[in-house]
């Protein structure tokens, strides 16, 4: 289907939106009332028709303002932007399979010409059409790794693998759920997931590790994640949080609806060919609270998932301090109804709001 | 001295442990301040016709007990800073088999670490005690400067001046910790800083 870009912002006036379809295939994370941690992992093989699981990388309307925002992120602060020397062979097998992947699934965006390591690029969205030598950095503008994720949204880890281990050793990091990958960068993953609480004790990082140092060329796996941001901001990263921090202080019961959101990362993981390494793509997809109650089912979930929320979670996640505003706006869309099994809004089957 | 024992804590935070003779065809010791006292307790005669001390004193009076260890080699300075040329000079010479150890404060064996790993040691192999201050290297996230022998929490960076809170998150390739605006939700709300243990 052809894909209307949003004229919009992250930034300064917000001017970011979800059209009718983008809330209804928004990744809601929850698949059941409650929330804890877990090696939520699943093939990603697609999935129903016009998700978010449907191709390998997903392009929505968001894609040309996303890319808009990372230029200037990176402008800002070129650490955002990281690959450690050997990682360079790396870069070039996610610039192939990100050329590969969208040239094929949505061709009428992007065509891939290859003849021999002659390649020509054609990005219609952005207005590129570049032609280079695959494998000579000298016929790119920016590192493979940068060119390509200049051009694809989500941010991107680059993950070697050695030791029995994987380090964060080159990435395009600019949507994070702040985190710094200028301080993170060389580190092994236990080290980058040393500050999240409660997982290590439940042994997560242990049994995902051991998933993800198997996942074999052409099966990747993917999993959601999430947290909470006031405003639409995609930068909400600990380089800025001194800007962006008192931001979460601006919600009222006004205007909560609008301005807080739930930030979901769609995480996949590839293995790359030549390199062995496994890229990490988090996708960052932002809902408003008011979009989300459009859905019943939604509205009643979200409410249970944070209401019961442990606390060191809200804590780490950051909104701990805003969380009764949260439940006074939630509790309104909780009519105490069962809900369905799964993360789908179920708009036809699930009984709208009774109260 | 007694040596400090370190809170359990997170991950990406070093763990120090005792140094220890070990075979090698050279023995390297960089050290700072009371880190001499742990090259001394395991300093024997074989390892130091092999040994290369370079030694951060800082007002400490150490280096005569060192000297008369009588290392192959002596070097004092007066700071990491007007050492590291020859730190990185000593690694980049090195041969097959040489022993790294590291011993003083968390700064200079982050410091010393990062030389080393740079220089292809993996950080595995390099041994490590913990001597003297507890005072921590600190890298400011927000302007990436980094601040020397922070000793309370809040600190302010020496470098933008914000009220920054202390991490235990560490990163082996800047050899600091993390600092992070305390204040950035409710600006001047700044708790009054105390020692970084206490």
């Amino acid at each position: 289907m052809t894909i209307q870009f949003n004229d919009e912002t992250f930034r300064d006036d917000y001017s970011f939106y979800n059209s009718e379809r983008a809330i209804k295939r928004f990744p809601f994370p929850f698949h059941e009332d409650s929330y804890m941690y877990s090696v939520n992992m699943e093939q990603h093989r697609g999935g129903p028709m016009d998700s978010v699981y449907e191709k390998r990388f997903d392009v929505d309307e968001h894609y040309v303002a996303e890319m808009k925002d990372r230029a200037m992120v990176l402008a800002d602060d070129p650490l955002r932007c990281q690959s450690l020397p050997h990682m360079t062979l790396a870069g070039w097998d996610l610039l192939e399979l990100i050329m590969v992947s969208k040239s094929e699934d949505y061709p009428d965006l992007f065509e891939l010409h290859r003849d021999g390591n002659k390649w020509r690029w054609v990005n219609k969205p952005l207005g590129i059409d570049d032609t280079f030598t695959f494998l000579d950095d000298t016929t790119l503008p920016y590192g493979p790794m940068e060119y390509i994720t200049r051009q694809a949204q989500g941010d991107f880890c680059v993950l070697d693998q050695r030791d029995d281990n994987l380090w964060m050793d080159a990435g395009m990091v600019t949507t994070q759920a702040d985190w710094s990958l200028d301080f993170d960068i060389g580190m092994n993953f236990f080290e980058w997931h040393a500050p999240v609480p409660l997982a290590h004790e439940k042994g997560i990082f242990v049994r995902a590790l051991k998933f993800l140092l198997n996942i074999q060329q052409g099966a990747p796996a993917r999993r959601l994640n999430w947290t909470m941001t006031v405003n639409p901001l995609l930068d909400t990263s600990p380089e800025n949080y001194h800007k962006w921090g008192i931001q979460k202080t601006t919600l009222t019961p006004e205007n909560i609806g609008t301005k807080q959101h739930l930030r979901v990362e769609l995480q996949t993981f590839f293995r790359l060919p030549r390199s062995n390494a496994l890229v990490f793509p988090i996708r960052c997809y932002l809902c408003s609270f008011q979009d989300l109650m459009t859905a019943p089912k939604w509205g009643r979930r979200l409410h249970r998932v944070i209401r019961d929320l442990p606390v060191e979670l809200a804590t780490y996640k950051g909104f701990i301090d805003n969380r009764p505003m949260m439940l006074d706006y939630l509790s309104q869309f909780d009519d105490g109804l069962p809900t369905s099994p799964g993360i789908w809004p179920d708009l036809d089957t699930e009984p709208s709001l009774q109260k | 001295m007694s040596k400090f024992t370190f809170p359990e804590s997170i991950r990406s935070r070093p763990v120090y442990g005792t140094l220890e003779p070990r075979a090698g065809s050279a023995h390297l010791f960089i050290a700072d301040t009371e880190g001499a006292e742990a090259i001394i307790a395991m300093a024997t005669p074989e390892i130091m016709a092999k040994g290369h001390i370079i030694y951060i004193a800082k007002g400490t009076d150490y280096e005569a007990q060192l000297r008369a260890l009588n290392p192959a080699s002596f070097y004092a300075g007066p700071s990491y800073g007007a050492a590291e040329q020859r730190i990185h000079k000593t690694l980049a010479d090195a041969k097959m088999g040489l022993q790294v150890y590291l011993t003083g404060t968390e700064g200079l064996m982050g410091q010393a670490q990062n030389a080393a790993m740079q220089a292809g040691v993996p950080h595995t192999a390099i041994q490590t005690e913990h001597r003297g201050s507890t005072a921590r290297r600190m890298q400011c996230v927000h302007c990436k400067g980094i601040t020397e022998d922070v000793a309370t929490d809040p600190f302010v960076c020496s470098h933008c001046g914000l009220n920054l809170f202390v991490r235990d998150h560490y990163s082996r390739r800047l050899a600091a910790y993390q600092g992070v605006c305390i204040d950035a939700e409710d600006p001047g709300n700044v708790p009054a800083p105390k020692g970084i243990y206490e």
